[in-house]
């Protein structure tokens, strides 16, 4: 019986001979699960999610969904993008419409796919600003309607690839808590990349740690047993959870050192 | 209201300023009997009738300014509304087939070279009559620039929209009306801008070859009847209805791209 999500020995190069940026990287995901890739810049996590999203096509390996293997793109991995990639041509009900229609075309009626939007739009709460065009809204309202798009599409998996990377310190930790809040509702499977210690510790169940490239590969596993919901208030005093966080800045500063600061 | 109209009055200042001076320096430099071209008194007093009465009608050639600038505008609207149509089907063709581009780029790139009026004589070769080949050198001037930026748009649709159409499975034509066509339209009101500017020069030049009625016919009429004080006021008049169409495409590219073009 294979994982939910299962990737087995993926290995990646851009060009035929040049060196490996992905090496034998495997990872079991079950349903429901909060998992975070965290590493260095150029580590190859975002490659690592892209090639589960079907955007990129692994050299070695392969990727199964619910056992079968997937290698392209479909709504069934949703991505929310890192640069939010709303179209600045629609408003943002349209944005989200657009995703619904394709993918909802046949088998929901136009009134229900409206009502699918709306609730979407609801659900990161957006509706007041929902006939906006992103270039009018704030950098963490263009993200909530991605994140609200790829939710619309009702994922198997949604894959986030630094979804708060971009933000203020003050909207990231308002979104990941809203984040948290629908991963609770709607018990989502999650693949998110990130470089945010904190966020890493926060937000998942488990959390995979790469080694720097090239060859990156995952380095070590660490699951994240504290109890749900979360508050991160009192999670920063909480001793498992400075622990937690503790044994990943060791990974990442200490046995792994970013190697262009180590340089 | 009134506030508005001050403010309007206060951004318009610097300009009415310069207009003031430039007016002055050349009624001094040219109030003397033995200057070549007319100063800004004489051009009113020989010119009160053309500026005021834009559009009367004595028969014949014999008409006013409008009636000339309207033929010009006709010429051209004719001749960009050809280019645009064309000019962007071909664009999209070349920016989308990796095998048109190399069949065709090359030859764009030779043609886009020849001067508007180089075309005339070819022209009117063909067509025998002064309207359609006025009409067929706007077309082939206003093209080019139309071709080349809808080529460059639709080969430069941002990763990032892709991997969305990508992930939901956005393909084929539908692929094209919802992200090429919407993403390559800042580009493809780039073109038609240029494109525009280009039609209304070359509409000048070819006018005052083909002769008729049209604004570069007016200009070239006055210069054999050594009317200069009408070749200025015909030059202001260019200059203006050439602006209100450069702004007027900017216009429709902002509102139809939703504010996403420039």
């Amino acid at each position: 019986m294979p994982a939910f999500l299962d990737i087995s020995q993926i290995s990646m190069r851009f060009a035929a001979n040049g060196p490996a940026v992905l090496d034998n990287v495997s990872l079991a995901i079950d349903s429901g699960e909060y998992v975070s890739v965290i590493g260095h810049s150029g580590c190859g996590k975002s490659t690592l999610l892209n090639i589960v999203a079907g955007l990129l096509k692994a050299t070695g390996g392969g990727v199964l969904l619910e056992g079968t293997e997937v290698n392209s793109p479909g709504p069934d991995r949703a991505v929310v993008f890192q640069n939010h990639s709303l179209l600045p041509w629609l408003t943002c009900r349209e944005n989200i419409r657009l995703a619904v229609d394709q993918v909802f075309g046949r088998s929901k009626s136009r009134g229900e796919r409206a009502d699918w939007v709306d609730s979407n739009l609801a659900l990161v709460r957006m509706t007041a600003a929902a006939d906006k065009r992103p270039a009018e809204v704030s950098g963490g309202m263009k993200q909530r309607i991605g994140i609200a798009r790829a939710l619309a599409m009702q994922p198997k998996v949604l894959l986030l690839d630094e979804p708060f990377g971009a933000l203020d310190a003050l909207t990231r930790a308002h979104l990941q808590d809203q984040v948290m809040e629908i991963h609770a509702r709607l018990k989502t499977t999650v693949m998110m990349i990130t470089h945010d210690v904190d966020e890493a510790v926060l937000l998942s169940d488990r959390i995979v740690m790469m080694t720097n490239g090239p060859d990156a590969t995952i380095g070590e596993i660490l699951p994240i047993n504290l109890p749900r919901p979360r508050d991160r208030l009192t999670l920063s005093r909480d001793p498992a959870f400075v622990a937690a966080r503790a044994q990943v800045m060791t990974f990442l500063y200490d046995r792994h050192r970013n190697p262009a600061e180590a340089a | 209201m009134l506030s508005h109209i001050k403010k309007g009055l206060i951004a318009s200042l610097p300009l009415l300023v310069v207009l003031t001076v430039l007016l002055a320096i050349w009624q001094i430099a040219a109030d003397r009997p033995t200057s070549t071209l007319p100063p800004p008194s004489k051009i009113w007093r020989d010119c009160q009738e053309l500026i005021l009465h834009p559009f009367y009608n004595n028969g014949g050639l014999d008409r006013g300014l409008g009636w000339h600038l309207l033929a010009s505008l006709q010429r051209v609207g004719m001749g960009f509304a050809l280019s645009a149509i064309v000019g962007i089907a071909l664009g999209l063709l070349v920016g989308t087939s990796a095998i048109a581009m190399r069949g065709l780029d090359p030859i764009f790139q030779v043609l886009r070279t020849v001067p508007p009026l180089a075309w005339l004589p070819l022209s009117l070769a063909a067509f025998r009559e002064a309207q359609p080949s006025a009409i067929f050198v706007i077309f082939i001037t206003a093209v080019w620039p139309v071709i080349i930026n809808t080529a460059v748009g639709v080969r430069n649709v941002p990763q990032d929209y892709r991997n969305v159409a990508a992930v939901i499975q956005l393909r084929g034509f539908r692929f094209f009306t919802k992200i090429l066509l919407p993403a390559a339209a800042p580009f493809i009101f780039t073109g038609l801008r240029i494109g525009i500017g280009l039609s209304w020069l070359a509409i000048v030049a070819a006018e005052m070859l083909i002769g008729g009625v049209g604004i570069g016919f007016f200009i070239w009429d006055a210069w054999n009847s050594s009317n200069i004080s009408d070749i200025i006021v015909a030059l202001i008049y260019v200059g203006l209805v050439g602006f209100v169409l450069d702004r007027l495409v900017s216009l429709a590219g902002r509102l139809i791209t939703h504010g996403t073009s420039g």
